[in-house]
């Protein structure tokens, strides 16, 4: 008994390898557009690549690109293959090359799906990433005469400019670090000697005496004021940044995983439906099409207990 | 005397046709992208429209639009008349429509390149509406609780922060003006009172600088106050400090800008001018060889195209005289009716 059998006509036949031949050319376009996002995924990624600290977050943009390639390769395959099915003779050449084939899409739609659900995984490592490299690069900020992190502030300073952010979790960040290089200091000044004095590590730290102190500004309350400062920390603007982007890309894979699917679908049952012909022996005659051979309830018929 | 005359064999006007049909194809997208464009520069003007004083420069991209509207429906009615007119029957339902068809096209084609040469021309009128747009808003900076005026700040600091630049002409132009609105300053501070004293119209001034001239590049934290008080910051010359502050003006920036835009915008424009320029100048002899065509029962006779029948001069002439026929019957009945009233 086969699982889910349908008949097909000579004419039903050729429709269906003419409708898989589109949905393949489809296909194919959807694989480039895989690819197109993941290497937009990649390129975003790679312009904050200092702001991150080393964690393993490139494999979903490379995945992404990979399933994209090996789409166009597998799709422009079953194009080509569905295309001929419709001439008998030609059908004849991919005889043998049909049920690998089949075996790969599926396989493949598997990857498919495995990296939309990569997509939703990848949340967790890319916070702590971006936690521990935001914390490093304003620690860095101030470094502008070291090499490999002189252009450390123009990019954080971009970063908030752009972001519309203050440090990593909230602005108090920037009271904990020195974030003014000793160069800019007057170190023959009292109050720059008094401050270095003031903690352990000997480092310039304004506690922001500027932005908690209600008497050094007037008609000012730090407590209540929204307005001055960016209140959002960095982490939490590129996290929802860099969510949105691969939220989005992980639906489009989805829809193009349960695209692959029907389209593989198709393909099984115009294989399953040609063979069936050819063992026929006439294969402009009706034939029968399939998913499987033996279905689930493939069992043997009950013995009837004979009477006694 | 016959302008520009040539012979068309029968396969000549064929390949002509056919030719011509692809190419004004081409040209009605080619006028589509124009109208693009076009809504594009618009675009741009208007996001920028706070800081500038008049919209004289947008008759720039106004003429474009209208201009690439025009030219999609000259190229479809082109491709759909070349499409007749290897059809012997079909092609002489055209012969009326065809005068008016070529001087409405014509006038837009010069109007396309008008567009052209104004968006390079304009740039004085750019400037100048940017300088006095400019100047306002640096004035109107600090009020950001006058309705009308409350987003100048957020407008002007965006800009600044956006193009790199600060000020009109540069930095300077912050020490001229107070922005700091009285809102947000001590008045029974000895400091607030000296500087207001200091002036003649009792504004608050001092030698710093809004946040967002600041430039990131700097190595150093930014200095926006005491800017040409050397002493007041530590390994600081306000006279050698190129890094700290944006240099550029804001004026400069933006018309820099415009003028890169509408250039590049210009230059494709030009080219689409080139391309409906030959639409019309082949659909020109096409209709001039088949007309020579019609009335004849064998249709594949060599015939002659030309583009003007008579020369330059007459067919102006030709096309100035109704008008001017027109304005001389006016003025001779005014004048008969005029004499009437002389006589009593």
């Amino acid at each position: 008994m086969a699982f889910l059998k349908l008949t097909f006509s000579k004419n039903k036949r050729d429709k269906l390898a003419q409708v898989l031949w589109i949905l393949n050319w489809v296909s194919v376009v959807t694989g480039i557009l895989l690819f197109s996002m993941g290497l937009f995924l990649k390129v975003e990624i790679n312009k904050r690549v200092e702001l991150m600290a080393e964690r393993d977050i490139q494999y979903v943009p490379n995945m992404l690109i990979a399933v994209g390639l090996i789409a166009c390769a597998i799709n422009f395959l079953g194009g080509k293959i569905c295309y001929d099915c419709v001439d008998t003779t030609k059908f004849l050449r991919w005889k043998l090359i049909l049920l690998p084939y089949i075996m790969c899409t599926f396989f493949f739609t598997f990857c498919v799906l495995v990296g939309a659900l990569m997509c939703y995984s990848m949340h967790g490592e890319l916070e702590e990433s971006l936690n521990l490299g935001l914390t490093e690069a304003i620690r860095f900020y101030k470094d502008t005469d070291t090499p490999g992190r002189c252009f450390l502030k123009r990019t954080v300073d971009l970063l908030q400019i752009e972001f519309k952010c203050c440090g990593n979790t909230g602005y108090k960040d920037w009271f904990q670090i020195q974030w003014i290089s000793n160069r800019y200091l007057d170190m023959s000044k009292k109050d720059v000697l008094d401050r270095l004095r003031s903690n352990v590590q000997g480092k310039y730290l304004m506690d922001g005496q500027q932005i908690s102190n209600n008497s050094a500004h007037f008609n000012y309350e730090h407590q209540t004021e929204e307005l001055n400062l960016w209140m959002k920390g960095c982490r939490q603007a590129l996290l929802e940044y860099y969510t949105h982007i691969v939220q989005s890309i992980g639906l489009t894979v989805l829809i193009t995983w349960l695209f692959e699917l029907s389209v593989l679908t198709g393909v099984r049952y115009l294989q399953t439906s040609l063979e069936n012909g050819l063992r026929q022996g006439d294969l402009n005659s009706e034939s029968d099409g399939w998913l499987l051979e033996n279905g689930p309830d493939n069992v043997p018929p009950k013995q009837i207990p004979e009477a006694s | 005397m016959v302008v520009m005359k040539m012979k068309f064999p029968f396969q000549k006007r064929v390949k002509l046709a056919q030719g011509l049909w692809f190419l004004s194809w081409c040209a009605t997208v080619a006028g589509a992208i124009t109208f693009t464009l076009g809504c594009i520069l618009k675009t741009e003007l208007r996001r920028r429209a706070e800081v500038m004083d008049n919209s004289d420069v947008h008759v720039v991209p106004n003429t474009l639009m209208i201009v690439g509207l025009a030219s999609l429906g000259i190229n479809i009615f082109a491709s759909k008349i070349c499409q007749d007119a290897l059809d012997a029957e079909r092609f002489p339902r055209w012969k009326n429509m065809l005068k008016p068809y070529f001087a409405v096209s014509c006038f837009f084609t010069v109007l396309m390149l008008l567009a052209v040469i104004m968006s390079c021309a304009m740039k004085g009128s750019l400037e100048s509406s940017l300088k006095v747009g400019l100047k306002n808003g640096i004035r109107f900076y600090k009020d950001t609780d006058t309705p009308g005026r409350c987003f100048q700040k957020q407008n002007i600091d965006r800009l600044q922060m956006e193009f790199q630049c600060c000020g009109n002409n540069d930095f300077r132009d912050w020490f001229e003006v107070q922005w700091i609105s009285n809102r947000y300053l001590d008045f029974s501070s000895k400091e607030v009172k000296d500087r207001i004293k200091s002036n003649v119209d009792g504004r608050y001034l001092l030698d710093g600088v809004p946040f967002s001239c600041c430039n990131p590049s700097s190595p150093r934290p930014c200095i926006q106050y005491q800017l040409t008080n050397n002493s007041a910051h530590f390994n600081y010359e306000y006279q050698t400090e190129e890094l700290n502050l944006y240099l550029r003006g804001c004026r400069e920036a933006l018309v820099s800008y415009f003028m890169g835009l509408m250039n590049t915008i210009g230059a494709g424009v030009l080219s689409v001018f080139l391309l409906q320029g030959s639409v019309l100048v082949s659909l020109r002899f096409l209709q001039t060889a088949m007309e020579a065509v019609a009335g004849n029962e064998n249709t594949e006779i060599e015939t002659e195209g030309y583009l003007l029948e008579k020369s330059v001069k007459d067919t102006v002439m030709e096309f100035i005289e109704p008008v001017m026929q027109f304005f001389l019957f006016k003025n001779q009945v005014g004048e008969g009716s005029s004499e009437a009233q002389a006589d009593p």
